[in-house]
């Protein structure tokens, strides 16, 4: 096959319907007869609610209908779940609140949803909202994470505003560690609240048939799948069966769009309230930020031993991590199973102890974003090894290669649960520094001072668990469902190839991806391949995508279910050469008897089998398998970023003057698409650690960074070009070999960033490295130079 | 109500719209033309870029009766006889979209600085994105993309 197969820089078929404006979001889809949805949000962020006077907008021109939770109540909705269970300390489950899609008693963050209108019109809908009258007793905001616990309740049934206090690994063995080391460096760390900003507005349309009392849900999810059965099984208590949920063509998730939200199992539920007319409703952008998960938001202490050669001997880390006011799908296992878990990093450091607790506050619900638990982690761990260089007048690259766990060691088992299959770390500190010019950055900093500026260099040797996994592991440590990917590859009779994945893709280029690997292992042309995916009424089931699992999870399903297809297809193929099936192989397409020269296409077989007039006997016509793969561990992506920057000590301005990346993702099957991946979460990264942060008022809980007039998003103009390169160790135990790319550069990079900085300033700041901050550390240097 | 009428993508169009109208409620409600998008509600992210009488302009900045007797362009219309435009075409070789949301505003916007100035400097071509929000492609290859559209279309 030229140029379509495995490791090809394919260009996206997807493209063209995006470049010529005929991407089909959910915005763009209008159903007949729909209706719009507005929903009034709490104007404040902590309140008892006294009473919801609808009856004014309820006769406000266009108005259809007007819901609280009053409503909801009456008619058994139920709560928004979290899917993931965390003991604690003591061996109990986290606090779970319930978490009503319209309030039912308090109003618990500034954009928590009060009531529902429903008009003929947005215009009439917004309308009428501004007449529903709201009586309420305000309550003092619980905003301040490291305050949460003294603070007013927020929740009946979360004392001190806590979630959960977990922990992982040998406190004792720590402090034995501790106790024997030549030097400890300590850090007190911001890992600053983010808003995923994912292009596209959420969006849902809610549609309920009266006549097959089937629901349809069009949505902007990562994951349909899960979203209906969050829908059917928690909070609208439905047949699975009977609501088909859609997520056509989605602009970016970035984690955000994982989890079940209020608004769309509002529409879901309202369209059958108000007689079938479908529900629709957009989010605007100041909407976004008020109500998407929000990312990040911990505080932590950390402390990292050497002994006199430079050997890590133990790390402690103590991690406050909020929640916001309720729990959102997965946010419990953001800080927990995806943070602590990977804070050996790169390193043979033997022994750690973490320390999380989760706090409610007034303020929207965090969990994943981009990363999820796994940036915060290499931002631990990379500060701490770079500021222990510092400190000890160690190289911070040789300090780490020092201590990387070594080819030999793997499978390498973690003081942190984690067992990492494979990896090879020196190659990509290698190949980094020589792209980067390290030896050469003395030079280039005297140049920079000769002209007044600030220089400095910081790595980032960052590690990820992607493809969450297996399910049985998962589930004993709190999952509420399991993690496996599914796919059906199916054959028409005319030799073309759906296949139908759980997967789902918003920007991440499955069609094209995954199409190249179905074309190489089945030796099809790959225009003949259609991967179809986002319909739950299409595919039989599926997990969806985020954690960088849709290759190593849903491509293994891809490649399992490819090989029943290959193994019935052999059946066929003996009987039409009449061989023994044991004699038949099968390369590039053709099955043949080996040692002869017959030989049958792929093509023709599946045509026999769906027109089967000579065909064995006992075996059942049509081509068309279906595999579920359930990963036998993680994957453990890799890599080295550095970063060079150059600082105007007089305006605090930080130039990125470089950037590199060598990242080991195991196989690669697209790299054009690998590297956008990486360009894309880079960004990401620097957002967080140059100009991104979420600020709610201290005392009022108001969203102070609530637009794109306040919040500030990484442009064009605030990148270098990358230069991104690749190094392999392939996975063990999927069938690809491969492992994941789509979150490594929002893992990598902010270290990487921060690190450069701060080796610019001689200082320590916290992200984000703001102009301001930047300025006033220079200058206070400046200054302390000069006396 | 009023009647607004304009060209777009070559056709002549004449509506009944409130007078409160923006031009890209306009093209995405009253004809359907859904390629422009909405990113935002404070004029920032550029999803929404269209040409109008050549020039890029953010439709959710402009009411519709704004564009009355104008032409406008819109994503829809930047390809012409099934032939992508040198700068989609780009775009798709040099993988500069992913979620393809931030893209018809990119595509438009790019078109138009190209007008001003064939042979842009990366830099420049950075600085005139600044009112593009891509939270995809870490701009890199977007980038890229319409350098190569530049020296296509500079032959
Ligand atoms: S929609 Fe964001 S600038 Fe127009
Ligand atoms: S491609 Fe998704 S926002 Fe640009």
């Amino acid at each position: 096959m030229p140029d379509s197969g495995v490791g090809d820089r394919l260009a996206r078929r997807e493209d063209k319907r995006f470049l010529t404006g005929k991407g089909r979001y959910t915005d763009d889809i209008n159903r007949h007869g729909q209706a719009y949805a507005y929903f009034l949000r709490s104007p404040v962020a902590h309140a008892r609610l006294k009473s919801v006077d609808t009856a004014a907008a309820e006769s406000a021109p266009g108005v259809i209908a007007v819901f609280t939770g009053k409503d909801m109540e009456a008619d058994g909705v139920g709560s928004l779940p979290c899917g993931w269970v965390v003991t604690d300390r003591h061996g109990n489950p986290h606090k779970a609140p319930p978490h009503f899609p319209l309030v039912r008693d308090k109003a618990r963050y500034v954009g928590d949803h009060v009531a529902m209108v429903i008009a003929e019109s947005l215009g009439q809908a917004k309308d009428a909202a501004d007449l529903i009258e709201l009586d309420f007793e305000e309550l003092p905001a619980v905003v301040d994470i490291m305050k949460a616990r003294g603070s007013g309740q927020i929740h009946d049934d979360a004392p001190e505003n806590l979630c959960y206090d977990w922990e992982l690994g040998d406190s004792a063995a720590v402090d034995e560690a501790f106790a024997k080391a030549a030097h400890v460096t300590k850090l007190d760390l911001v890992n600053n609240r983010l808003v995923p900003n994912a292009m596209e507005p959420r969006a849902a349309i809610g549609e309920w048939d009266p006549g097959t009392e089937e629901y349809t849900v069009y949505s902007t999810s990562q994951n349909p799948h899960l979203l209906r059965l969050i829908l059917c099984a928690f909070v609208l208590n439905l047949p699975e069966s009977k609501v088909r949920v859609i997520a056509p063509d989605v602009g970016g998730g970035f984690g955000s769009k994982i989890f079940a939200y209020a608004e769309e199992t509002a529409c879901t539920w309202a369209s059958k309230k108000i007689g079938g007319r479908p529900v629709k409703w957009t989010a605007d952008r100041g909407e976004a930020f008020l109500s998407d998960a929000h990312g990040r938001d911990h505080v932590t202490h950390c402390e990292l031993a050497l002994d006199a050669d430079g050997r890590f001997l133990g790390m402690k880390v103590d991690t406050t991590a909020n929640m916001g006011a309720y729990l959102s799908s997965f946010a419990t296992s953001v800080p927990t199973y995806l943070y602590a878990t990977l804070l050996a990093g790169q390193y043979t450091t033997p022994v750690i102890y973490a320390n999380v607790k989760a706090v409610f506050t007034n303020t929207a619900p965090v969990d994943a974003y981009r990363g999820a638990g796994r940036p915060e982690a290499t931002y631990v761990v990379e500060r701490l090894v770079e500021v222990e260089a510092r400190e000890t007048g160690k190289d911070p690259a040789e300090l780490r290669r020092l201590n990387f766990i070594k080819p030999d060691q793997f499978p390498y088992q973690t003081p942190v649960a984690l067992q990492y299959d494979i990896g090879d770390y020196e190659p990509s500190l290698d190949k980094a520094l020589e792209m980067i010019d390290y030896k050469g950055f003395g030079q280039r900093k005297a140049e920079s001072e000769a002209k007044g500026k600030l220089r400095g260099i910081g790595l980032s040797a960052y590690i990820e668990a992607c493809g969450i996994a297996p399910s049985a592991v998962v589930g004993s440590l709190g999952a509420g469902v399991g993690l496996w990917e599914s796919a059906t590859v199916r054959f028409n009779a005319t030799g073309t190839v759906s296949v139908m994945t759980g997967s789902h893709s918003h920007g991440q280029g499955h069609e094209t991806t995954f199409a190249q690997v179905v074309a190489e292992k089945l030796g099809i042309p790959y225009d003949n391949v259609e991967i179809v995916h986002g319909d739950t009424g299409r595919i039989p089931m599926g997990m969806g995508t985020y954690g960088s699992r849709s290759l190593a999870v849903g491509g293994s399903a891809i490649v399992k279910a490819c090989d029943k297809i290959i193994e019935k297809s052999k059946k066929i193929a003996a009987h039409l050469m009449e061989a023994s099936e044991a004699d038949i192989e099968f390369k590039d397409g053709q099955f043949t008897v080996a040692g002869t020269d017959k030989s049958k296409a792929m093509a023709e077989i599946a045509f026999t089998a769906y027109v089967p007039h000579n065909y064995p006997e006992g075996v059942e016509p049509g081509l068309d398998e279906t595999a579920f793969y359930d990963p036998l561990n993680f994957t453990y992506p890799a890599g080295v970023h550095v970063a060079e920057v150059e600082i105007d000590p007089d305006t605090g301005i930080t130039t990125i003057a470089d950037w590199v990346a060598v990242d080991d993702f195991g196989n690669v099957i697209n790299p054009l698409i690998v590297e956008g991946q990486v360009h894309g979460g880079i960004a990401q990264g620097v957002g967080q650690a140059l100009i991104e942060n979420t600020v709610y008022d201290r005392e009022t809980g108001q969203l102070l960074t609530g637009s794109y007039m306040d919040y500030a998003m990484p442009r064009a103009d605030n990148f270098p070009s990358f230069r991104v390169e690749t190094t392999v160790s392939a996975c063990t135990h999927n069938p690809l070999g491969v492992k994941g790319c789509g979150e490594a550069g929002a893992i990598a990079a902010p270290a990487a960033l921060m690190n450069a900085i701060t080796d610019a300033l001689g200082v320590e700041i916290d992200m984000p490295a703001t102009p301001e901050k930047v300025w006033r550390a220079a200058q206070s240097r400046l200054q302390q130079a000069a006396e | 109500m009023l009647t607004v009428s304009m060209t777009v993508n070559g056709k002549q169009v004449s509506k009944e719209v409130e007078p409160r109208t923006l031009l890209v409620q306009f093209l995405r409600e009253q004809l359907g033309l859904t390629g422009t998008h909405v990113g935002c509600d404070t004029s920032q992210c550029g999803a929404c870029v269209v040409h109008l009488d050549g020039t890029s302009v953010k439709a959710c900045t402009l009411l519709a009766a704004q564009a009355e007797g104008a032409e406008v362009t819109t994503i829809e219309g930047l390809a012409q006889n099934g032939e992508l435009h040198p700068m989609q075409a780009a775009f798709k070789e040099h993988h500069g979209l992913q979620c393809g949301f931030c893209t018809p505003g990119m595509v438009m916007s790019a078109v138009d600085l190209l007008k001003h100035n064939a042979d842009p400097s990366d830099r420049e071509i950075r600085e005139w994105l600044q009112g593009n929000i891509c939270r995809c492609t870490g701009y890199h290859n977007i980038v890229k993309a319409i350098q190569a559209a530049a020296q296509t279309m500079r032959g």
